[in-house]
């Protein structure tokens, strides 16, 4: 574990990307989104990526949690090579190991905070109640409020406890703090670390902002959909002492 | 357990589209309740005619003669298969009726006294029967007495043989054989002007000279006996005593209009709710495939938890269910209550004297399956259309298509549209496929209020056709027997009779092969101005010197074309058997006429000229001095005017086919209603964001207002005459359905441009008032949520 000086190195990799490229549109309009990216994911580790708009992080992201297929190059699971899957494993895989968080929450306006968590419970093989996942995000209290009843950074968080109550091994956020002030988005940050910590989540983290560097295990630099530099930090500052 | 946090999605996203899911619901329950209303009212009105018939056990066979024996009643029981006969005295009589100026038909019936007769009984519904003795006692139809505020205990006048006499009302009744109360030569039924009266023996006997004897006789057979060699046999039997020949129930008059009115009510409640059904089902599947379009990045992010396409594809199937099973119970209820209804109105049109409604499953089944198939369907296309898609894809908002810039085109748009005009523009061209979906199903609204409403056109026409083209006399009337060709001048002699023509009207069995045809050859002059042979598309026809001329529907009847030859047996007199060819056939919309030239049918009958009627056209200045001395002329059986005649024709019609066809106007124009308010409701959805960020720009209201109402608008102005085509496509389906043309009437395409212009203008009302109600909208937009959250 990151926290006890572990190197993430001696772990085996939970995901792994090879030679992963992804062109959108063809002829004139072709948008060249990832070129030949390469990238292991260690079990439990916490990554930060890190990019300008367009570098291509969302789209390595979705790529990585089965939500998007690359146009050439692969992604491997426990062994098994995703993109060989059809829409069925795809669906299976995101079922039953990955949990994201959006930038805009995507929280469904008619349910409330529980029943938005259940919504992911009820599919899940071995899911905690919906309860525990508010919980953990310190909801309990507002478990039965709908979205509109909540603030940005509790609906975010109402998220996260979607996104982790299926006890995923891979917690893909996109921007999870995009759309909250400071005060809010670091809550929001030490839901994630908190999470990480105790469930031993894979936890990959997209963001612009490079003060939540400090907080991951490694940092990823994104430019013109490629990786460009990896740095590895010493030690993960706790969320609660970051500051922007 | 799986499920329960969709499901609870699935009640709440019920009821925040509750008022889109109410229309479409109001949709589907249209089409169901038409069809439903229609197929179960024209079960229970053929079962209420079966029952009837059976319970006043309504005669199999039915003949007339001169004057017969009656102690051939045992020799007729003797033919195998017959179980019960008959045997009454029948004759017409012209009847006064003080306060009424014309003179008015009867046909008087003989009855036993003070009992029901043993066939073809009577429903009494007043009063009581004749009773024995008393010679001037009768009782009459229910119609007629309604008609004029006839009770028991009132008196009618009557020439009865020569002797006007006067008559007391002790009952009114009702009768199988009489449903269709049909004065003679009429094209519909006239309740006021030809009555039914019920009328001792003994009386009738004594009045007309009939004692031990018939002229009129009725029978039925065994269960399943075939009646056709019991009518040869009775034939035989009857030829001497100057029998017109004997026919089955299938012909009798009242029995045959009944079953050619429920033919008609059938193909009607067959066709009409089918095409109602499909439109209905069109704009369903538009509506629902456009709604779930919208449900777009839910889908997406449902797929991105890790629900199966299945599985979402089921929770938008319930959806959907939830809005059709409220939509076919809507439906069957309604149905259900104007089938109730609009049989209640059939059968008092009818009179029918009970009345049974106890629709089967299967309108309803019909009705609930292929909505329920229909919606599944574009649901399915539409839930597979977002989720097959990435997720990632599908929950972010469709990417807008390429818009291509055409050379100029662009520029000059530019220059002379403003920006709102532009968006809404752009809007409809970058999503083709859809403005088609939408443009069609306002043109499929449109279609479907023409075919309701053009159906007034085409009685309109017909009636223009038939009584202003075809037969143009002012007067016909009708004499006891046939009279020498000297009665004409005689009737021009008459007070405000103009000009007169003779014409024959000779009964007769028209036959080619094995079709047969019993009717009459009516014979009228080479130069008749009054009675023409009119064709529907080319006018006036001239009558051929000699051969027949057909009706085309006769001529379908019987098979045969121009030249072919038709077998004519005359069924009176001599009962002659002579080869016809046909000269000529003409299209028409009422009827099976075969006209020939009189001259011609005189010399085939070998009679010296006669005539059974005269044409007249008359002075209507002097019509109350006619009618009065109509009223006194025994040798008068019938007075038929044409004004009366149109309008009963009107009258009857519109009470009849005008239900059916009052209720497919209701439903098309809220169907019309409908279909616009879910487009423009849906385009909000779509458009809602967009609006709000343009507000946000500095838009007013009325410009957002503008955008949305404007598509929908300008779709609707590209539908108009869509709809228009569709209508009379439609129209022409349906008068073209072969189950609608019966052998009494047929409806032309004719489709008036009020009736047009009437379901255009109901559109634009309807989008115009379902516009108001997204003003509301419009100026509640919440302008701060979309400043906070991505779409």
């Amino acid at each position: 574990m990151g926290s006890d000086g572990e190197t993430a190195g001696d772990r085996s990799a939970a995901l792994r990307a090879v030679g992963l490229s992804k062109i959108y549109g063809s002829g004139e309009v072709e948008v060249r989104a990832l070129s030949d990216v390469a990238l292991d994911l260690y079990a439990g580790e916490m990554v930060v990526l890190l990019g300008a708009s367009g570098s291509g992080k969302s789209t390595l992201l979705n790529i990585l949690g089965g939500l998007d297929t690359p146009t050439t190059g692969s992604v491997l699971f426990e062994g098994q090579d995703l993109t060989a899957s059809d829409d069925a494993g795809l669906t299976r895989f995101r079922r039953d190991y990955v949990g994201f968080v959006f930038q805009f929450y995507n929280l469904i306006a008619s349910l409330t905070a529980r029943e938005n968590v259940a919504l992911v419970t009820e599919i899940a093989p071995d899911p905690m109640d919906p309860e525990e996942a508010l919980a953990v995000v310190g909801l309990e209290e507002r478990m039965d409020h709908f979205p509109a009843q909540l603030s940005g950074g509790e609906q975010q968080r109402v998220a996260i406890a979607r996104a982790i109550a299926k006890r995923p091994k891979i917690l893909l956020c996109d921007e999870p703090t995009g759309a909250l002030d400071s005060k809010t988005g670091i809550i929001v940050l030490e839901a994630l670390e908190s999470v990480n910590r105790e469930l031993q989540t894979t936890t990959a983290i997209i963001t612009h902002n490079s003060v939540t560097a400090a907080m991951a295990d490694r940092v990823i630099y994104l430019a013109d959909g490629r990786i460009s530099r990896i740095d590895r930090n010493a030690s993960r500052k706790a969320a609660r002492t970051l500051a922007w | 357990m799986v499920g329960r946090a969709l499901d609870r999605k699935l009640l709440r996203d019920l009821w925040r589209l509750r008022a889109q899911v109410a229309s479409i619901a109001f949709v589907i329950a249209s089409g169901i309740a038409l069809l439903v209303m229609s197929l179960s009212a024209v079960e229970a009105l053929r079962e209420s005619a079966d029952a009837y018939y059976e319970r006043c056990r309504f005669g199999n066979v039915f003949a007339s003669v001169k004057r017969a024996p009656l102690y051939l009643q045992r020799r007729i029981e003797e033919i195998p298969g017959v179980q019960s006969v008959q045997l009454r005295i029948g004759a017409q009589a012209v009847l006064d009726l003080e306060g009424f100026a014309e003179p008015l038909m009867g046909r008087l019936v003989s009855v036993p006294e003070g009992e029901q007769p043993i066939l073809n009984r009577l429903v009494l519904r007043s009063g009581r029967f004749v009773a024995a003795g008393r010679t001037n006692e009768v009782v009459v139809n229910e119609s007629f007495a309604q008609a004029h505020g006839l009770q028991p205990g009132d008196s009618i006048s009557a020439v009865i043989n020569d002797r006007k006499r006067e008559l007391r009302i002790v009952g009114t009744a009702m009768s199988p054989e009489f449903i269709y109360v049909l004065p003679p030569f009429a094209l519909v039924p006239d309740k006021a002007r030809f009555g039914i009266l019920w009328m001792g023996r003994k009386a009738l006997e004594a009045a007309y000279g009939q004692e031990g004897s018939f002229n009129d006789l009725s029978l039925t057979v065994l269960r399943d006996a075939d009646t056709r060699p019991i009518i040869r046999q009775l034939d035989a039997l009857l030829e001497p005593y100057g029998s017109t020949g004997a026919i089955d129930r299938r012909d009798h008059l009242s029995a045959w209009f009944v079953t050619n009115e429920l033919k008609q009510n059938e193909a009607t409640a067959r066709i009409l709710p089918t095409i109602f059904l499909l439109v209905a089902a069109f704009l369903t599947n538009a509506v629902l495939s456009r709604l779930i379009a919208t449900e777009r990045s839910e889908i997406g992010l449902l797929k991105a938890f890790g629900y199966s396409s299945a599985q979402v594809g089921a929770h938008y199937a319930k959806l959907v269910v939830a809005i059709v099973l409220l939509g076919i119970a809507l439906g069957w209820v309604l149905g259900a209550v104007l089938g109730r209804i609009s049989t209640g109105l059939y059968a008092e049109n009818l009179n029918f004297a009970l009345l049974i409604y106890r629709p089967g499953p299967s309108s309803f089944l019909i009705g609930a399956l292929v909505s329920l198939a229909v919606a599944l369907g574009a649901t399915f296309r539409a839930v597979r259309g977002a989720a097959l898609l990435p997720p990632i894809v599908a929950m972010r908002p469709p990417a807008p298509p390429v818009f291509r810039r055409r050379r100029g085109g662009g520029g000059r748009l530019r220059s002379w549209i403003d920006e709102p005009t532009r968006i809404l523009i752009r809007q409809i061209l970058r999503w083709p496929r859809r403005s088609a979906v939408t443009a069609l199903s306002f043109a499929g609204a449109v279609g479907l209020m023409i075919l309701s409403l053009q159906f007034t056109d085409a009685i309109d026409a017909l009636a223009a056709t038939h009584f202003g083209e075809a037969l143009r006399e002012d007067l016909a009337l009708g004499f006891v027997d046939p009279k020498s060709t000297t009665v004409l001048s005689d009737v021009e002699r008459l007070p405000g009779v103009l000009a007169a023509e003779p014409m024959r009207f000779v009964a007769a069995d028209l036959s080619s092969g094995y079709r047969t045809h019993r009717g009459a050859v009516i014979g009228v002059g080479a130069d008749s101005r009054m009675t023409r042979i009119f064709d529907v598309e080319r006018g006036p026809l001239p009558v051929p010197p000699s051969g027949l001329v057909l009706s085309e529907s006769l001529a379908d009847k019987l098979g045969v074309r121009v030249g072919d030859d038709v077998w004519v047996r005359v069924l009176e007199g001599e009962r002659l058997l002579r080869s016809v060819q046909v000269a000529n056939v003409f299209g028409s919309y009422i009827g099976t006429a075969a006209y020939m030239d009189i001259v011609a049918l005189n010399r085939m009958l070998g009679d010296r000229p006669m005539v059974e009627y005269v044409n007249a056209l008359i002075d209507e200045d002097r019509l109350p001095a006619l009618m009065a001395r109509l009223k006194n002329l025994p040798a008068v059986s019938t007075v038929a005017l044409k004004h009366v005649a149109v309008a009963s024709f009107h009258e009857i019609v519109a009470a009849s086919l005008m239900v059916f066809v009052g209720f497919f106007s209701a439903f098309s124009f809220a169907l019309g209603f409908g279909v616009t308010y879910n487009a423009q409701r849906i385009a909000l959805s779509e458009r809602g964001r967009e609006l709000a960020t343009l507000r946000v720009l500095g838009f007013s209201r009325h410009d957002a207002l503008y955008i949305l109402l404007g598509e929908t608008l300008l779709l609707v102005c590209v539908a108009l005459p869509i709809g228009c085509v569709v209508g009379w496509v439609l129209t022409a389906i349906f008068v073209n359905a072969s189950g609608f043309q019966t052998e009494m009437m047929r409806l032309p395409l004719e489709i008036q441009a009020s009736t047009y212009g009437l379901s255009v203008l109901f559109l634009l009302l309807a989008s115009l008032v379902s516009g108001a109600a997204m003003k509301r909208q419009v100026d509640h937009l919440d302008l701060i949520s979309v400043l906070k959250t991505r779409e």
